[in-house]
């Protein structure tokens, strides 16, 4: 079926979370389109339901009762809409099912199995193991292992063009061996993507062949100082959508419910990311953080040039539900604590992140314990914005030149586009952001987990419904835009961070603001501050900032830049706190005055805490 | 939301279930087809390729690669003991002899004329892959395992750690909100599947441990003690290949959580048979829960019991699993359609609970209750 946007009377669209579903409802009024109300239920892939449609179901349901309005037929969408009744358009992204969680394969754990992972990782998945001949894993236990984990695909490289060919072939044969058995659904052959040496691909796939769906595809680590990833990585997105999402539970009929094809969410995301990165000519981070994995992309300037990279990354196990636990065992608990203003039991705190874990859709009921969760979702940002760091360097898609230096230092692969002092502004979309029962409470766990310098505009995805609109611009690029900018992206205002360290109440920088039509007011702010200056919510100010001697905002050392920003529903978030480095203060009793400070200062609770 | 959270436990006096017994590689099905099995029955059995050992020859023997061939006491392909003499060169001048004697039992596999060296295979390692649960063979994998069908009662689990376990259900703790404590458990409970009752602690499960427990089945466990069972912190869940000396399968959560009255209630009715248990357990779409299986004896069943869960209404029984009244039980007596601000300030959907133990009402988040059965 072919969209008419012209005959678009009113549009429902999903996003199926690894733990909720949420559901839109777009209608067009004399305005154009606005967003008129949304619903949520829990995601159903897991047993009992173990189809996603039900929680799509529960969800349009609550957009009903919330709307007045009927959109269900029985068990199936009402489309068109005829009258009051049903939708015109019905459309979904979906994560559900954690996204795609792999197995990569090398031949040396350092190398191929690196530039393996580099490629799964790059292509939205989670990597769940890198086995590798040299692994310190006997045969028999990497079979088990590949058992155990039952991924959704397995990718195989390995060796050098030319190079060794008896020793991938017996890494074939250990896949081969292990027959792992697919995550989702039942009877059908697990996607393997051969991406190693040229020379082997003929007994890899009389090994492989019989027994697995195989893709051969253009060796990734062709020679020792190169990797070529883009083949390997866009052959894991076409296997994604063939395999994998057509066999999670429910999605087949999913798919005959809308005319569009089911987008993964991190892809509907990075479209927004993108249009928005044009539209206002600035570099752009976006993040989406859920349950399960917390996305982040970002389009920043190369270097030098005028050229434009988009990188995404998805960052296995680094979610507020799901992979809570694992935010714990990777930032440990006292990162998480430094930014709670009260002391916590510990083994209290254990037990409510693994319980959060076990039963994932549960929300905080009383302050503590939303400041608690705030502060895990600082953490798990942070993180991924590490990883974003690391893997968004080089030229997206083209091949990457490595040295033969650095094959012995592998953690790293160049320099990263991420530069902080050009970000010109800063998104965050899913749950735990869009849903802070305060603004301020977004923008401030932004800024403490991604640390932005100079001047930089943040915004939030109101509700979080970045994902349907991305899908939505692939075929109503109108109403897309339209709800983005009137219902979707909250401008919550700027910050203001100055790169440098001093002393706590040594003079740091001056602040002029300066509103369309209206006097300058002009702020002085010390060093080991945060402060709120107020902003309009509509319109724009132009914002003169001079920095002390030994402070940067951008321009150089005590040299002052001047920008014009848009108003924000927060303000300007003044953040003398340092920057390179960025510390809280050590001692437990200073560090929750400060917290306790700073909360205030940005009116992020109701009542102290 | 307007419907609770269900973690879609089974929990059942009566099911089929159809176990997988898989060889990690080609081997030998033991069983056949209709064959009745018990738990520790060995059902197939492959070996597994030994070891590789690397001899480099030439700086051994000071020799040129090319003519390590010629050094060798026993040819490639035959097996030599630990000790044994492997390759021989004469010195220099012929006086003094170079000799290499072999690192392990195993066969010579190859000698290599580029790089000298010798590899040598240690003795393969017998692998045996066991019923786990007693019942019938129901199918065949070819040199790969077997299918194994029984009937019985399963409980479910929402985490566990630790193996495939089998022993006796023996009872711990009188009731399902006492805690089992060290004292507890007694020399009787060696190779048994003990079950407690609402908590236990990393100091039980030592003691679990020293007296050959095979299993624990409790309501919580602090994460803490977690941590230290495990040696380390827990990320991504997915277990179940946790060498830890006994299975531990928790029934409701982290924390002190009274085992829900239906499982308790199975679990006693079950005390005394044989119970299979599997800690393995995988957080994530395509869960993978811990369980307990005790098949029936000889066509015994009793009455089916599924999970409830769905939508609430007013009489649900449920259970608030989050703060401030996690673990309490209690019966639904409103739920009001329109959104309500929590403490947070966060406006969402809200139940009324009554609590079973003092009649305390609270307004709690309607995604912060499980249903449970009454």
């Amino acid at each position: 079926m072919t969209v008419v946007p012209e005959n678009i009377r009113s549009i429902l669209a999903t996003d199926c979370g690894s733990t909720t579903t949420k559901a839109v409802l777009i209608e067009r009024t004399a305005d154009g389109y606005r967003l008129v109300t949304r619903g949520e239920a829990p995601t159903t892939v897991e047993a009992p339901f173990e189809d996603v449609t039900r929680g799509v179901l529960n969800a349009v349901k609550e957009v009903e009762e919330l709307r007045g309005r009927r959109l269900l037929d029985g068990d199936r969408i009402l489309s068109p809409q005829q009258g009051e009744d049903g939708v015109d358009l019905y459309l979904s992204t979906s994560s559900a099912g954690g996204g795609l969680q792999m197995m990569v394969s090398g031949l040396v754990l350092q190398m191929t199995g690196e530039s393996a992972q580099r490629a799964a990782l790059g292509a939205g998945a989670i990597v769940m193991d890198v086995i590798a001949l040299n692994d310190g894993r006997r045969p028999h236990e990497k079979i088990r292992r590949m058992r155990q984990l039952r991924p959704d695909l397995i990718l195989l490289s390995g060796g050098t063009d030319g190079g060794d060919v008896r020793r991938v072939t017996e890494m074939a044969e250990i896949i081969a061996a292990a027959d792992p058995r697919a995550r989702l659904g039942a009877g059908y052959e697990l996607p393997v993507i051969y991406a190693g040496n040229k020379d082997a691909a003929p007994m890899v796939q009389d090994c492989l062949g019989p027994v697995t769906a195989l893709s051969v595809v253009p060796n990734l680590r062709p020679t020792l100082e190169r990797e070529n990833l883009k083949p390997a990585r866009d052959a894991i997105h076409d296997l994604f959508m063939e395999h994998v999402m057509a066999h999670a539970p429910g999605y087949k009929k999913l798919m005959t419910w809308s005319p569009v094809p089911i987008m993964p969410t991190p892809g509907a995301v990075g479209l927004i990311i993108e249009k928005v990165a044009k539209r206002d000519r600035m570099a752009v981070v976006g993040v989406d953080i859920g349950g399960a994995t917390t996305d982040i992309f970002s389009v920043f300037r190369v270097q030098g040039t005028e050229e434009t990279v988009f990188n995404r990354t998805v960052s296995a196990n680094l979610g507020m539900s799901y992979s809570v636990s694992n935010v714990m065992a990777e930032a440990g608990i006292e990162n998480i604590l430094r930014w709670v203003p009260f002391p916590v039991d510990e083994v209290e705190l254990r037990n409510r992140i693994k319980n959060k874990m076990i039963r994932p859709t549960t929300i905080p009921q009383t302050l503590d314990d939303l400041v608690i969760e705030q502060a895990i979702c600082r953490e798990a940002l942070r993180l991924s914005f590490e990883q974003h760091k690391a893997l968004a360097v080089g030229l997206k898609g083209k091949q990457t030149a490595r040295d033969i230096s650095d094959t012995f230092e592998q953690s790293g692969s160049g320099a990263t586009l991420v530069d902080l002092m050009d970000l010109g502004l800063l998104v965050g979309s899913g749950g735990v952001l869009s849903h802070a029962p305060r603004r301020a409470q977004s923008m401030l766990m932004m800024i403490d987990a991604f640390l932005p310098e100079g001047v930089t505009e943040l915004a939030v995805d109101s509700i979080f419904m970045t994902p349907q609109l991305g899908v939505l611009s692939t075929v109503h690029e109108l109403a897309a835009t339209q709800v983005f900018e009137r219902d979707c992206l909250i401008m919550l205002g700027a910050c203001v961070a100055p790169v440098g360290s001093g002393r706590p109440g040594q003079p740091c920088v001056r602040i002029e603001v300066t509103p369309e039509g209206a006097a300058a007011v002009a702020r002085d702010v010390p060093f080991g501050e945060l402060v709120r200056l107020d902003l309009p919510e509509q319109g724009r100010v132009t914002l003169t900032v001079t920095p002390e001697r030994g402070f940067d905002m951008g321009a150089g050392k005590g040299k002052p830049v001047s920008r014009t920003i848009r108003g924000g529903v927060v303000g300007i978030a003044v953040d003398t706190r340092g920057r390179r480095p960025f510390a809280l203060p050590e001692d437990p009793a200073t560090r929750i005055a400060r917290l306790r400070q700073w909360n205030q200062a940005l009116g992020l609770y109701a009542r102290e805490i | 939301m307007g419907h609770a959270y269900t973690p879609g436990l089974r929990v059942t006096a009566d099911t089929v279930v159809r176990r997988e017994r898989r060889l990690p590689l080609k081997g030998q099905v033991l069983a056949e087809h209709g064959q009745s099995v018990e738990p520790d029955t060995v059902v197939a059995r492959a070996e597994l390729p030994g070891n590789v050992q690397t001899v480099n020859l030439a700086a051994k023997l000071g020799m040129d690669p090319a003519r390590v061939g010629e050094s060798l006491a026993s040819p490639v392909g035959s097996f030599v003991r630990q000790g044994e003499l492997l390759a021989t060169a004469k010195g220099l001048f012929g006086l003094f002899k170079n000799q290499v004697e072999s690192p392990a039992d195993g066969t010579i596999e190859t000698v290599s004329t580029v790089t000298g060296q010798l590899l040598l295979r240690e003795r393969p390692m017998p692998v045996e892959v066991n019923a786990y649960v007693r019942g019938q063979v129901a199918e065949v994998m070819n040199g790969e395992g077997v299918v194994v069908e029984s009937r019985g009662a399963l409980i479910q689990g929402i985490f566990g750690v630790g193996g495939e376990t089998f022993g006796r259900i023996v009872s711990a703790t009188p009731r399902a909100d006492v805690p089992l404590e060290p004292e507890h458990l007694t020399p009787e409970h060696r190779g048994a599947v003990v079950v407690g009752g609402s908590h236990t602690t990393h100091a039980a499960v030592q003691r679990a441990r020293e007296l050959g427990v095979a299993a624990l089945v409790v309501g919580g466990f602090d994460d803490r003690d977690l941590r230290e069972l495990l040696g380390r912190d827990l990320g991504v869940a997915i277990t179940g290949q946790e060498d830890i000396g006994l299975t531990l399968v928790l029934t409701e959560g982290f924390g002190r959580i009274a085992m829900a009255s239906r499982t308790w209630d199975l679990l006693h009715a079950c005390a005394g048979r044989v119970a299979s248990v599997s800690g393995a357990t995988q957080i994530r779409a395509g869960v993978m829960r811990p369980e307990l299986f005790v098949p029936h004896t000889s066509g015994a069943s009793g009455p089916a019991s599924e999970e409830g869960g769905g939508s609430l209404e007013t009489g649900s029984i449920v259970r608030v699993i989050r703060q401030p009244w996690f673990g309490r039980i209690g019966r639904v007596v409103e739920l009001p359609h329109e959104l309500r601000p929590l403490d947070t300030e966060a406006l969402v959907r809200v139940l009324v609970v009554e609590f079973a133990d003092d009649g305390e009402r609270a307004t709690v988040p309607r995604a912060n209750v499980e249903r449970i059965a009454g």
